[in-house]
């Protein structure tokens, strides 16, 4: 709330896609996007700017309140006055069941035990970096 | 036509059963058509984003390449045809299989992925090249499902087993009207500097990390899933508005073979009560006799 006593910030249009819906179309304060080059804060009036996304959490300030989104991997783009996030998938940490995230992330560790193919080795490891990212979003919308 | 009374009323009995279930059969498919079409609007604005975005970087950078954009002798050319798992769909599996065998006609050499139980069964009995099959693709496609159809195709394509990928699906326009139709899908066609979005992004000047030529080849193979999804979704669409159609047209037929039978049964019953009556007359004159 301290930001709200300031003044509000002013505000831009979010985005975030995925090839089944349109998961967040809001007008938000702040986003910090887990970019391929590290996580990027973006304010209004950023730069333009296209990136890629990597597995991940996206965390966005709407109205004093941080809300965070478990993303996967794709692209972004800012234009100045909108971010629009492009992703494989996108789930609300409040709707991840984190039960399931807990499983994948054993099957993944189970399988990068197990010496196989390279490309199995890689894909294990995205399931892992997956589901340590939806629990990390579900852990944080708990909090809130 | 049944002769006698007992058999026309049992034939009734039999169809009104029919019309129920067709009747049954049609509000599935209105709910499940529904669904497919909020599917189908919902996936929209990925596409076009998608779309848009390479259209801006490739387009500002004429330099870009990507095997996707490199046109290559036509050996052997890859046709997606998407049909349905079940049947009583009506027409939908055949116009969108004879659609295919146009196109089919007019290649030398032809490999086929085939979406869907129906189409697989049809070309298999043929005999035709058979690249692929994906069946069992279930009322309500997952993006996943999609994206295992579109990594097969990219793999064939970049394996040079094909040298053109094209659908062939039926585009859903209304409830009322599908139609097949053929889109090739790669190679895909270089944007040109001259589009409006180009422009855009010249105005704009927009920093593009970690390098054009990079983000190009995130987005290219995502746009190839977004097309397949599409694909299946619309033809997912297409099949359920056919099977609705499909459907009501049955249970009007059988509504009026019952009118028809109906009337039938009570000529006969009618017929039977005057012939007793007259031989009643007939026995009573006797006696007076």
């Amino acid at each position: 709330m301290a930001e709200q006593a300031k003044g509000k910030w002013k505000t831009f249009k979010l985005e975030v896609i995925t090839p089944e819906r349109v998961v967040v179309k809001e007008e938000v304060e702040a986003v910090v996007v887990p970019s391929k080059d590290g996580l990027l804060g973006i304010l209004r009036n950023h730069a333009p700017f296209i990136g890629a996304l990597d597995i991940g959490v996206l965390k966005y300030l709407k109205d004093g309140h941080h809300r965070y989104i478990a993303c996967n991997e794709g692209i972004f783009e800012m234009t100045g006055s909108e971010l629009r996030i492009l992703s494989d998938t996108a789930e609300p940490g409040e709707i991840i069941d984190v039960e399931r995230a807990k499983e994948a992330q054993k099957r993944a560790e189970a399988r990068l035990k197990q010496k196989s193919r390279e490309i199995d080795i890689l894909r294990a490891e995205l399931a892992l970096r997956r589901a340590l990212a939806r629990q990390r979003a579900a852990e944080a919308a708990s909090k809130q | 036509m049944p002769e006698n009374l007992r058999d026309i009323k049992r034939r009734i009995r039999s169809i009104k059963n029919t019309e129920q279930i067709t009747k049954a059969m049609e509000m599935v498919a209105a709910a499940r058509l529904r669904h497919a079409q909020e599917r189908v609007e919902q996936a929209r604005p990925y596409s076009q984003e998608i779309d848009a975005l390479i259209k801006r970087v490739a387009g500002s950078f004429s330099d870009l390449t990507h095997p996707f954009f490199l046109a290559r002798e036509r050996q052997q050319v890859g046709y997606v045809i998407f049909t349905s798992d079940r049947g009583l769909c009506g027409a939908f599996n055949s116009h969108v299989i004879r659609r295919a065998e146009i196109e089919l006609a007019k290649e030398k050499e032809a490999g086929l992925i085939i979406i869907g139980r129906k189409g697989r069964d049809y070309f298999r009995r043929r005999n035709y090249n058979i690249l692929s099959e994906f069946v069992n693709i279930g009322d309500d496609p997952a993006v996943d499902q999609a994206r295992g159809i579109a990594r097969t195709l990219v793999d064939l394509y970049n394996g040079n087993i094909v040298d053109e990928v094209n659908l062939v699906y039926t585009e859903f326009i209304s409830t009322g009207k599908q139609r097949p139709v053929v889109y090739k899908l790669l190679p895909l066609t270089q944007p040109s500097a001259g589009s409006e979005e180009a422009k855009d992004i010249k105005i704009i000047d927009y920093i593009i990390e970690p390098s054009p030529q990079d983000v190009l080849a995130m987005l290219l193979p995502r746009f190839i899933e977004a097309e397949v999804y599409r694909a299946v979704l619309e033809s997912r669409a297409s099949e359920e508005a056919s099977r609705m159609i499909a459907m009501s047209q049955a249970k009007e037929n059988a509504g009026e073979m019952i009118e028809q039978l109906t009337l039938l049964s009570n000529k006969l019953r009618q017929a039977a009560i005057t012939k007793e009556i007259a031989e009643i007359v007939g026995g009573a004159e006797a006696l007076k006799g």
